[in-house]
Order: structure tokens, then sequence, then C-alpha cells
């Protein structure tokens, strides 16, 4: 009987109960666009930050605190290293797969055939590497400088031209000397002299484009500082700091066992920072404030928006609903009336109704799920070019949302009608 | 022991006394008719004893028990229970069947039988009309879907709010027959209704006044002779 009844009012009312459907899709649809893109969002801009630069340093102890106390961060080397060995740890360490990419650098002092300074950068440039864990990863700057503009060539190919004397030449320094893809350049070091052929002229837009850049071993070579880095860039993909992790940046050692847990496990600038000087023998590793600061700054608004968002659709949906079910409940005030009259408590007559809802919210949320998916998707093309990533935990959520925004747009109706009397209903008195 | 017994009930709205000092005693399986011009007291007296409102003051007794203080949960059940309700307007769900708005008030009171609803619209004749909507039935059709609603949970008391107030003359018949029927069955009538012709055949009418009983008219073997009792 009470499906006969629920069938019956379902197709009797079947313009309104599309409505209510409608609406609670709408909300649904939005609620499950703006929670799988704020979910998502942090990868998304952390990526779209990573093509500015890394975000961590590593630099030796040593010159951390020469840095510190005379607030330089120079070209000088200070005398210290780091060992160029232990670089692949830093692919071992907790928060491994939030390193997204990371290269050693070392800067040797030299001399151009003309007797005039210059400085020989070294680094990787698409270095490729088989780590303990079996995974391979090419790191470098090919990838972590990549709004480098190469005016003239190629990007140094590190595999293809193994062991060759290979470098690539800033603009500035490229003009000065009369320098193009496929010339040669001679640069004496304190231990040796090496004849390098240009393979690129790049725009840097800094400092850089006044220095020549080679693979790791060319510049080790010329000072014969052989497994010595002078610092490390690394980009990770991190978590907006929040007091926790102020607090743990200050002094790890204050934190609880649980808040050094919740810290440890939760990929945080510092955390990732202390887990690499972890790993690095004599290392100060410390956040890029200015890329972490405007990661957390432009997280934290963009979720704001999308919360912000959500909240005004369900609430939208939730009147739009308290409006449909009212109507709905005026409309058949007799019907009630009568039902109650013959016997029913209100507690039926609440479950027929409430039932009813139900089950239209049932398809309105199911619908409006996979219309906020495909609105995820228009999202993620048009701001961030790549497709967003839909979590199984959204399907709960939202769930709950529907279940409470369907509850709470009810609850006039639901009132109106445990107040109905019989008497007024159907005798009108 | 009188089924019903109104013991000095009011019924007060603001200044106006829907109601004022009725006392009146229904008997086990008696027909009595309420009669009285628009604004008597007529459907306050009915929502009264169909436990749909409470009095104001006074006493109200079904079976000698006092339901005048019931809540509104207990009243439900008492209604259910107790008592089978008869509408002008019919007041069927229209999106069930003849059949369906019948097992309706099976619903609510047990558990709903499709044969027993069925031998209900029989005892009204409309079994060949058990699966039709109620647009597809004329007045007479629904007010009868009407009778075998009401007496489908063998209710001790059935309460017609001017139950032909919306039909034809032949209707009309139909459903006055059907109340004979009943009362020979022993059902305990109370119709409420303006029209003469359907109130004379009771055994008793009572007459409303501006919320007062004004006169009680026994009509002693169904003879139509008239006795005023004021």
């Amino acid at each position: 009987m009470f499906l006969r009844m629920i069938k019956g009012t379902l197709f009797r009312q079947w313009k309104k109960m599309l409505m209510i459907a409608f609406t609670i899709a709408l909300g649904a649809s939005l609620a499950t666009a703006m929670l799988s893109v704020m979910l998502d969002v942090g990868d998304k801009v952390n990526q779209e930050l990573k093509t500015y630069g890394a975000n961590i340093t590593v630099v030796p102890k040593e010159a951390s605190v020469l840095n510190n106390l005379y607030d330089v961060e120079g070209e000088e080397s200070s005398g210290a290293y780091l060992d160029e060995n232990e670089l692949g740890k830093i692919k071992t360490i907790f928060w491994a797969f939030n390193i997204d990419d990371y290269a050693p650098f070392i800067n040797v002092k030299a001399q151009l055939s003309d007797g005039s300074d210059i400085t020989v950068v070294g680094s990787w440039f698409n270095h490729h590497m088989e780590l303990p864990t079996g995974e391979q990863l090419d790191a470098g700057i090919t990838s972590m400088r990549s709004w480098w503009e190469i005016e003239d060539g190629n990007w140094l190919d590190e595999q293809s031209h193994e062991d060759a004397d290979i470098c690539m030449v800033g603009t500035v320094l490229a003009k000065k000397l009369g320098l193009k893809s496929g010339d040669s350049v001679t640069v004496k070091g304190s231990s040796s002299e090496k004849n390098l052929k240009v393979v690129g002229v790049f725009n840097a837009g800094g400092d850089e484009d006044e220095q020549i850049f080679a693979p790791l071993n060319t510049a080790q070579a010329l000072a014969d500082l052989d497994g010595c880095v002078d610092s490390i860039e690394v980009s990770a993909l991190t978590t907006p700091d929040n007091e926790l992790a102020e607090k743990a940046a200050k002094d790890p050692k204050s934190l609880t066992v649980s808040q050094y847990e919740t810290w440890y496990c939760t990929a945080y600038v510092s955390s990732i920072c202390y887990q690499i000087q972890e790993v690095i023998t004599d290392s100060v590793a410390s956040p890029v404030r200015q890329v972490a600061n405007s990661e957390g700054a432009i997280l934290e608004k963009t979720q704001l928006l999308m919360v912000l968002i959500t909240i005004l659709s369900l609430i939208g949906a939730s009147l739009g609903i308290c409006n449909l079910v009212t109507a709905s409940v005026m409309e058949r005030s007799s019907e009630i009336g009568l039902m109650k009259a013959i016997g029913a408590q209100n507690g039926s007559v609440s479950g027929l109704v409430l039932t009813e809802i139900f089950i239209t919210a049932l398809v309105g949320g199911v619908a409006g799920f996979f219309a906020g998916c495909g609105f995820a998707q228009i999202i993620g093309h048009t701001v961030f070019s790549s497709a967003i990533n839909i979590r199984p935990m959204i399907i709960p959520i939202v769930a709950v949302l529907v279940v409470l925004v369907t509850l709470i747009g009810s609850i006039p109706a639901i009132r109106m009608l445990l107040r109905l009397s019989p008497a007024e209903v159907l005798h009108g008195r | 022991m009188a089924l019903l017994e109104l013991k000095n009930i009011y019924k007060i709205y603001g200044e106006l006394h829907a109601l004022d000092n009725v006392s009146l005693k229904v008997e086990k399986g008696e027909w009595v008719s309420i009669m009285g011009p628009s604004g008597s007291g007529k459907s306050t007296m009915m929502n009264i004893i169909g436990c749909m409102d409470k009095p104001t003051k006074g006493e109200v007794l079904l079976d000698g028990v006092d339901i005048s203080k019931e809540n509104a949960k207990n009243l439900t059940a008492i209604r259910r229970d107790k008592i089978g309700l008869i509408f002008q307007q019919f007041h069927l769900v229209n999106y069930l069947t003849a059949v369906e708005n019948v097992m309706l008030a099976q619903y609510y009171h047990s558990m709903p039988d499709e044969k027993e609803a069925m031998e209900a619209l029989e005892r009204v004749g409309l079994a060949d009309r058990a699966k039709h909507l109620p647009s597809q039935l004329s007045g007479g059709e629904q007010q009868r879907v009407c009778v075998a609603r009401a007496l489908i949970n063998y209710p001790e008391i059935i309460l017609a709010d001017e139950p032909t107030g919306n039909l034809d003359e032949a209707n009309e018949a139909v459903v006055v027959d059907l109340f004979h029927k009943l009362h020979n069955e022993g059902t305990t009538l109370i119709v409420v209704t303006h029209d003469p012709e359907v109130a004379e055949v009771a055994q008793r009418t009572l007459v409303l006044r501006s919320g007062r009983l004004a006169k009680e008219v026994v009509n002693e073997n169904f003879t139509g002779q008239i006795h005023f009792n004021e």
C-alpha cells in the first residue's frame, strides 16, 4: 500500500517532483564540482607554481650559518659542500612522491681565454637516475627552469652527450663573446682547462645570462671538486602551512608526539625540509618563502572561494526545496487531512512525504553528481588545462550534503504537515 | 450505557460559542440525524464526536470513556479504531483506485486486505468499478466508495457529514438505502444533514440552532411521527 501511494504521488506530481529533483541536482552538481576541484586544486596550483621554480633549497650547514650571519646568498663558495652521492636519497624520504624535481648546483670560478673572470655553474639538465626504490627519474634544470628562453640551439641533453664537454651560455655573455650554438669556448678553472662546445644560448632574465651552465661533472672537474655540490634546489608538492607547521618550522622538538606525527606525515614544506635534512649529511634545507607563501595564499583563497560557492549553492537548493515541498504539501492538504482523519498518525504521514522527497532527492543527487563530475572536468580543462581527479570520498560527502539539504529544506513543510488539522482541511472550520 | 454521550459540551472561539452547553446520548445501533442551519454548530459537533477536535468544556464519553482530554495521538487512534467517516466532498485519494481507497483505511488501521476491500465494495454495489480511479466514477459511486471505506474496519459509529449533499435524488436514495442496510446490521449511524428527507429517515433527529440543541424529534418505528421533547 505504501509503495502504491509513493508511486501514485510520484507519478501524479511528476512535474513538481521533477522540479525538486532538478533543484537538488543543481545543488549536488555544484557541490560535486566545487569539492572535486577544491580537493584537486592543491596539486593543480602546486604544479602551476612549480613552473616558476623550486620551493626548497638545500645548502651545507656551514654555508647556511654564514648566510644567516651576514644575510647574504651569493655565488661565493663557503668551502663547505654537500655530497653528490647522497642526492638520490632525496627520493627516499617519507614524502618522496611529492618531490617533483631537483637539481644540484656548483659554482666554479674560471677564466676565459682573454683572462676575464667567469662563473661556470655545474648542474643537472636532464640527469637520469635509477633510484634504490627501483624508480627511474630524469631530474634537472631543463624542467626546473622551464621559463628560460632558448634563443639559439637547444637545451643541453646530458643523456645523448654523456662525457662530452658541452655547455649552455647566457645571452649577455654570448653577445659579449659573439658565441652561438656550435661554437666553442675555453674556460680555465683552478685545476684544469676545458674547451666547451656551446649547444644553446638562453635568456633567463637574470644573473644567469652572464654565466656558463655546464653538466655538474664538467664544472666539478674544472676545480677538482669531484662529488661536491654547493646547493640543491628541490621542487616539491606541499600542503599550505598552518599553525602546527609554523610551530614545527621554528622547532620540531617543541611538538608533542602526536603533533610531531601529524606534522611529519603531512606534506608541509617544513616537514619535507626536515626529512631532506635527515638524509643529506650536514645540510640545511629551507623553503623558498616567496614561492611557499604564494602557494599557501593562493590555495587558501581558492579553497575558501570553493567552500563559499558550495555553501551558497546548497543554501539556494535548500530554499528551493523548501518552497517546492511546502507548495506540494499545501496542494495535498486535503489528502493529508483525510489520511489523518482515517487514522494515520503524524509519523506515518511525515514518513510518506519524506520518502517521496528522498526518492526524488536520490534521483536528483545521482544526476547532480554526474553533472558535477562533468562541470569539474570543464573547470579543470578551462582553468588548469588538465582533468580533475574525482576522488571516491566525494560520493559520501555529497550524499550527506544532499540528505542534509533535503532534510533542512523539508522542515517547514513537515512542520506544516504536523500542525495540519483534519477538521480544518476536511470541513473548512 | 449509551455508546456516545456528550455532557454539557461547550466549544468557544473567542466571543463565539459554536456549541453552547450541548448534551446528548446515542445508543448502540441507533440512527441519529443532526440538522440545523448554516453556522448552527453541526460541523463543530461532528468534529468533536469524530475526535477531530476537542471541546472547550464538557465531557465526551465514548463507550463510557471520557475522550475529551485525550491528546491528538490518542484521538487519532480512537478515530481509527471506532469511527467511520463519510464526507460531503467524498475526499477520495485521486491517484488510488476505488479498492485502494478502501484499503487505505485498512492500511492505517491494521493490514490492507484486497479481498476484504472488494467485499466491502460489493456491499455497496461497486465490485465492478473497483479498479477505477475516482475521476472515472460518478458522484454517487464516489460516495459509495466512501461508505465502503468507512465501514471496512467495522467501526462502532459511522459519522456522515452531509453524505447526500452533492448527490442527485437517485444517488441520494442509493446512499440512504445503504444506511438502512448498515442500520439493520446493527451499525450506529450519526448523519449530519440539512436535507429533511434524509433526516426524517433516522430514528431520531436533533436540531441545532446557534450552538444549542433546539429540539429533538423522535421518529418512532420509522413512521414519520414527530414528537417535540421541549
